[in-house]
Formats: C-alpha cells, structure tokens, sequence
C-alpha cells in the first residue's frame, strides 16, 4: 500500500495503537498510584490515617470509650530508640487526648528520622482524627540527642458500635540522606 | 517480486521478510528456552536433596528469577511472535507484515535485551535475585546494583512486544485477502489478535511499574517506599494488573494452535467455532479485573476478597467452553496420533488440570495456606508447560514441514513426545503434594520431610530437559536432511497456508487468494 499518512489506514490505526500505549503508560505512572491513595484514604484501607484534621465536632460521647494502643517500632537499620510514654490509654468518642513518643538517637551521627503511622482495625481508619502529629513531618535528632514527639487525636463520634480497641502502630524509618546538613541542623530539635 | 532473499549475514540483519523474521524469532526463543532450562536444571540439581550442595542461596535466588524471566519474555513470547509472524501472513492471505521494518527492528532489539539481562550473572553483587515477580522493596531499597540492568533490558523487551503487538494488529485488521472475514479468520489469527490488543494494553503498564522503580533507587521518588509517604503494596497491584492479562498473554495464542491442530488429526470440523471467538474475548476481558487473587494475603477487606475470587471462577467458564469444544471436535472423528496432535491431546489434559489447581487457589480463603507454596509453583507449570510450551511444540511440528518444505522424523516426535510427557509429570505432579504439605517456593534448603517429593521432581526434571535436546536435534535433522513433504503436508488439514508450496516461497500471496 503507498498511500500517504492520513489515508494509509495502516498508518492510522498504528498512530492510535501507539498513543494507547502512550496513554497506559500514562496511566500506570500518574493515574494509578493517586488513584491508589484516594481510594485507600476513602475506604480506609491499608491502615493508613489522614492528615491533619479540623475539629468540627467537639461534643464528647461518654458512654463509649475505646481503647486506644500504641505501637512503635524501628525499621530495619533505623538505630533510634523509639516509643510511646504509655502503652495504651481509653478516651471517650469527640474527646481530644494526647499521646507522647519519645526518640532519641544514640549514634554519633545527626540524622532525620520519619514516622509512618498505620492502624487497625481497618475500619477505624477513617474516624481516627489526628490533629497534631510528629509524624506530619520528619524529625531531625543531633548525635545523642533525643526529643518527645507529642501526637493529638480524636476518635470520631462515629466509629461504628463494634470497634472497641484501636492499634495504632509506628514505624519509623531513616531518611537521613535525603537532606542535606544545613536542612538538617535547621530542622533539628533543640533536645530536652 | 520475484527475488529471493539476499546472501550473506546481512539478510538477517536487514531483513524486512515475514518469514526471515519469524524464523529469527522461533531460533532466538529456542536458545532461551534452553538457557532458561539450564538455571531450572540448576535449581533442581540444589533441591535434589535437602541441605546446601552445589550453589550459594543467593546464587540460588538467582537461578529462580533468572529461570522466570528468561522463559516468560524470553522463550514464550517470542515464540508466540514468531509463529505470529509465519503464520498470520500465510492465514489470512497477506504479502506480509503491515509493518516490516518495524518488524525487523522489534526483533532486533531483543538479544540485545536478553544480552543485558544475561551480563547481569557476572557483575558485582550478583544477578537480580527478588524472583520474576521482582515485588518491591526487595526489588529496590534490598537489590544488588544490577538491578538498574534488570530494568532497562525489561523496558527493551516491552518495547519489543508492543511494536510487535501493534504490527501484529495492523496487520490483521488492514491486509486481509479479499473475503476473508473476521469470523472466517483461523482461531490462532483471532486469538493473536486479542493477545495482541493485551500486550497493548498490559505492556505499558510493565514499563510504567519498572520506572517507577528505577525513580525509587535513583532520583530520590517514593512510589514504593513507606518512608517517603508510598506504599509497597501498591506495587502488587500495578504488577498483577500486568501480570494476570500476561499469564493470559502466554496461553491464548496456544489456543489457537490447538485450534488449529485437533481438527486436522480429528478430521473434523472445530467444534463452536463462533463459541470459541467469544470464550477467548470474554477471557480477554476479564482478566483486567482478577489481579487481585494473587494477593488475597496482603490485607484486603472481605469485600475485596469475594469479589476477586468469584471474578476469578468465572474465568473458568469461558475456558471450560473452550476445553468442551475441543473434546467435541475429537468426539466420533477418525484420531489419528501424529506427533502435533498428541502434544495437543496433552495439551488439552494437563492444561484442565492447571485449571482446576487454579480455581482451587481462586477460593481466597484456602489460598492463605497455598500461597507462596509449592502448590502455586505446580499450578503455573501445569498451565505454562503443557499448556504454552506443548503447543509451541505442537505448532513447530504441525508446521515445520510448511517452512523448510522437509518432514521431520516420526518416531523421534514421538520419543520427544513422550520423554516430555512423563519428564513433566514427574517433575511437576510431585509439587502439588509438597505444596500442600507446605513447602515453600523459592528456598534453596528445606524441611526433610520434602525430601522424597523434591527427589523425584529432580529426577522427573533432568528427564525433560533431555527430551528437549531431541527436540533440538529433530529439527536440526529435519531442516539438514529431511524426506520431502508434499505441499498438504497432512491428510486433507484446512487454512490458506497449506495452499502454498512446501517450503513456503519466499514471497506469498503476491496476488491475494481466492477466499471461499
Ligand atoms: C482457570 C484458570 C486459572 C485460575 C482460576 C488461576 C488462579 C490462580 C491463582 C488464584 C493464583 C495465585 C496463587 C497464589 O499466589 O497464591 C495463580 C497463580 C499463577 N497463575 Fe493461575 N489461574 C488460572 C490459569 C492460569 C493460566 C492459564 C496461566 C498461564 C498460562 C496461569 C499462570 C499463573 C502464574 C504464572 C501464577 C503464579 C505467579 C507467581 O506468583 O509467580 N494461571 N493462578
Ligand atoms: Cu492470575
């Protein structure tokens, strides 16, 4: 066939086969991980918690109270010491409550730590309100010092009847070389 | 047109021939079979008996991921293409290929992938050792350096497949003899041309999810790191909504050749041929949306779970139309049992029992404890050995007459038939049995009481392998010194490729046939 591009229909159908796979690549690198994340934060799927959250609501719910538990933990190659005051603690639905980390770092090295939160049961996700949290950001610790990191929290009115105890786990991971000194030492805290 | 091919190395280096090309496709698969077969054989070797013998288990890792991508983008699918490329052409009754210089091109690049993948053995810190399915972090925060390596070969053979796939459509679609139909097209053109219209779809996606990793090792990105706000299980999932259409991807094209095959040693008209279109299309279809069976253990909601364990089983009805046809098409015809069609009788046996193994890991409550076993290593063998590999052989058997215009030698298919037979029962049968009695896949060492199972894998192993050098040797035999075949080659088989003289001419369908 010698027809010239537009009426060669070889040409044609491979210009649309090509910007399909153009489109899929797309697809796969800029649609599917934010379509990911919105789903998980709609559904609360993977444990993972939102961001930070305005009150709207401050009436407090005391006929129910739920457990919440702390979980901390340091992945791997992390040397930090890091964990939570207290273990677990119960609070009433709409009640703001506050938890402390504690973190220090024993290395001689000054280095930029991240926490990532996760939580179960799955379904709690979604009414576990974090209003202040270290884990918003990363933390930076100079060699030997340590830091409490608080974290406030809201569990939502709403949380269905029969979810009674919430696990709220940490792991913290170390970002050190993403940053460079001067970012460090002007993120850093100032220790105890 | 009347020129034949030109002389020399170079007429494979420029070629723009259907049949040059294909032929190039069908050789290079055949190495690879071959080098994959040699790490497989490496891996049994280690697992004939329990504790550590011949290699190091990171050399063993090795072996596993090696052996899974140089068989899946190395030795079936290019053989697919490159029966693609012979054999659509001379079915549909076209010159050739839409697309030759394309053609040319897609193939060329591909040693040049598998020369990259290959390297990887000798440099520092090993070849990529985190298995085919390459799951992340393993595969980026843990990988040894060569993983960068890994990647650029993978992006080279999906480029490979894609310009492949597009030509194969193009050419399917645009450069049909006058009266040949869609629904009057052979099964292996239209299983070709939804397999093609996959690798369109899922090929991307490949390239899109190894990018992402190499933006996670080298430019700093978290897509699938925890510590920077991503997510490693959202690397499963942009994997399998690859992976699954691509298991599909190395079996429909088989059903075509089956297709093709059964009727001709059954002499019988295919049973349900518009059945067969439509069961292949549904398959197609699905397959976008069951990925998820291959991670009922990841953590989903139970919602999630019910919905891709019955998407899975339905699966199984379209294929089960297909099985039915072709035990139909065999029902009351006078069989005879040339070397193609018992490959494809075993074809369609062995293939059922991969299924049914498949439905049972579908049940996602049950899968908790098949997962990650030997139980899922014998599913997949079951479905891709008998199933892809036999009906390449059946293929390369049915056909190779056509090409190099020589019969092959009888008793030695049937020898090669058979050593592969029992070769892969014994190898593979044995790992439902250590699979359920939990023996997990990918470990270079393991517990005594496996012991006896994996003994007669590796035996069964080493058989099949054998019956692979007569394969090799029978064709060699065949192309070097073979009886003349007559242009029909077998008793009365039905297709336009049969029409041509045996070896096919150089150049075919000049002037395009008449289709009734
Ligand atoms: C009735 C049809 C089928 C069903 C219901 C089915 C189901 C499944 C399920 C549920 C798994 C995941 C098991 C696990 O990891 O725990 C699986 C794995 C697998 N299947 Fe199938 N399957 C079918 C057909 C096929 C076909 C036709 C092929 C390829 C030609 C195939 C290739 C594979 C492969 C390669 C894996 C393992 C991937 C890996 O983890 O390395 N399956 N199958
Ligand atoms: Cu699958």
């Amino acid at each position: 066939m010698n027809l010239s591009w537009p009426n060669n229909p070889i040409t044609a159908l491979s210009v649309k086969l090509g910007l399909t796979v153009c489109g899929m690549f797309v697809f796969a690198i800029w649609i599917m991980p934010p379509l990911y994340d919105a789903f998980c934060d709609i559904t609360g799927l993977n444990g993972k918690t939102g961001d930070k959250y305005e009150v709207v609501d401050t009436a407090v719910d005391t006929s129910r109270v739920i457990n919440v538990q702390f979980v901390a933990t340091n992945n791997e190659g992390m040397p930090w010491k890091f964990g939570p005051e207290i273990k677990q603690m119960s609070v009433h639905p709409g009640e703001q409550a506050m938890i402390n980390y504690l973190a220090s770092n024993p290395t001689g090295n000054d280095m930029v730590g991240q926490a990532i939160p996760s939580l179960v049961p799955y379904k709690a996700a979604n009414f576990f309100h974090k209003t202040e949290c270290f884990c918003f950001e990363q933390q930076a610790l100079l060699a030997g010092k340590d830091a409490i990191l608080p974290m406030m929290f809201i569990v939502d009115q709403d949380i269905p009847e029969h979810i009674k105890t919430i696990t709220l786990s940490y792991t913290l991971f170390d970002v050190t070389d993403r940053f460079s000194k001067d970012e460090l030492l002007s993120m850093a805290h100032d220790g105890l | 047109m009347a020129h034949g091919p030109a002389k020399g190395f170079t007429r494979w280096l420029y070629t723009t021939n259907h049949k040059d090309i294909g032929s190039m496709y069908l050789w290079f698969s055949f190495a690879m079979f071959f080098l994959g077969g040699m790490f497989a054989l490496v891996i049994r070797a280690e697992l004939f008996q329990p504790g550590l013998q011949i290699v190091e288990p990171n050399f063993f890792n090795q072996m596993t991921t090696m052996h899974g991508l140089v068989m899946v983008f190395g030795a079936v699918m290019p053989a697919f293409v490159g029966l693609a490329n012979w054999m659509v052409p001379l079915m549909i009754g076209a010159p050739d290929m839409a697309l030759p210089r394309m053609n040319n091109w897609s193939f060329w690049i591909l040693p040049f992938a598998f020369a990259m993948l290959s390297s990887t053995l000798f440099m520092q810190g090993g070849a990529p050792n985190f298995g085919w399915t390459f799951y992340a972090p393993l595969s980026t925060t843990y990988a040894p350096p060569s993983v960068t390596f890994f990647i650029f070969a993978i992006h080279i053979m999906g480029a490979s497949s894609i310009m492949g796939a597009i030509n194969i459509i193009a050419t399917i679609l645009n450069m049909r003899a006058p009266g040949m139909t869609l629904m009057k097209m052979p099964l292996f053109v239209w299983t070709w041309l939804i397999t093609a219209f996959l690798l369109i779809a899922v090929m991307p996606v490949l390239a899109g999810v190894v990018t992402m990793m190499l933006m996670d090792i080298h430019f700093g990105t978290s897509f699938f790191d925890a510590a920077g706000g991503g997510d490693p299980v959202l690397f499963q999932h942009v994997f399998w909504f690859f992976g699954h259409p691509e298991v599909y991807i190395m079996i429909l094209p088989a059903f075509g050749i089956v297709s093709a095959i059964i009727p001709t040693f059954a002499r019988k008209p295919l049973f349900g041929y518009a059945s067969m279109v439509y069961a292949t299309a549904a398959i197609a279809i699905l397959s976008f949306v069951v990925w998820a069976h291959h991670m009922f253990t990841v953590g989903m909601p139970i919602a999630g779970e019910l919905f891709f364990m019955w998407a899975t089983m339905l699966i199984s009805v379209p294929t089960g139309v297909k099985v039915f046809n072709w035990v139909a098409t065999m029902f009351k015809g006078s069989m005879t049992f040339e070397t193609p069609m018992l490959f494809s009788i075993a074809f369609v046996i062995l293939f059922t029992i991969g299924g049914f193994s498949g439905l049972m890991l579908a049940i996602a409550p049950a899968d908790f404890q098949y997962h990650d076993t030997y139980f899922v290593v014998a599913h997949f063998h079951y479905v891709l050995v008998p199933g892809a590999i036999f009906s390449i052989t059946a293929g390369v058997y049915y056909w190779l007459p056509k090409w190099c215009g020589n019969m092959y030698n009888e008793t030695m298919g049937k020898i090669h038939f058979w050593l592969a037979f029992i070769g892969l029962n014994v190898t593979f049968f044995p790992m439902h049995f250590s699979g359920l009695a939990g023996m997990p896949r990918r470990i270079p060492d393991y517990n005594l009481m496996f012991a006896d199972w994996n003994m007669i894998s590796s035996v069964g192993a080493f058989l099949f392998g054998a019956a692979q050098v007569v394969f090799l040797y029978n064709v060699i035999a065949t192309i070097v010194s073979g009886k003349k075949a007559t242009d029909e080659v077998w008793d009365n088989p039905e297709g336009l490729e049969w029409t041509v003289a045996s070896p096919a001419p150089y150049h075919t369908f000049a002037e395009p046939p008449e289709v009734k």
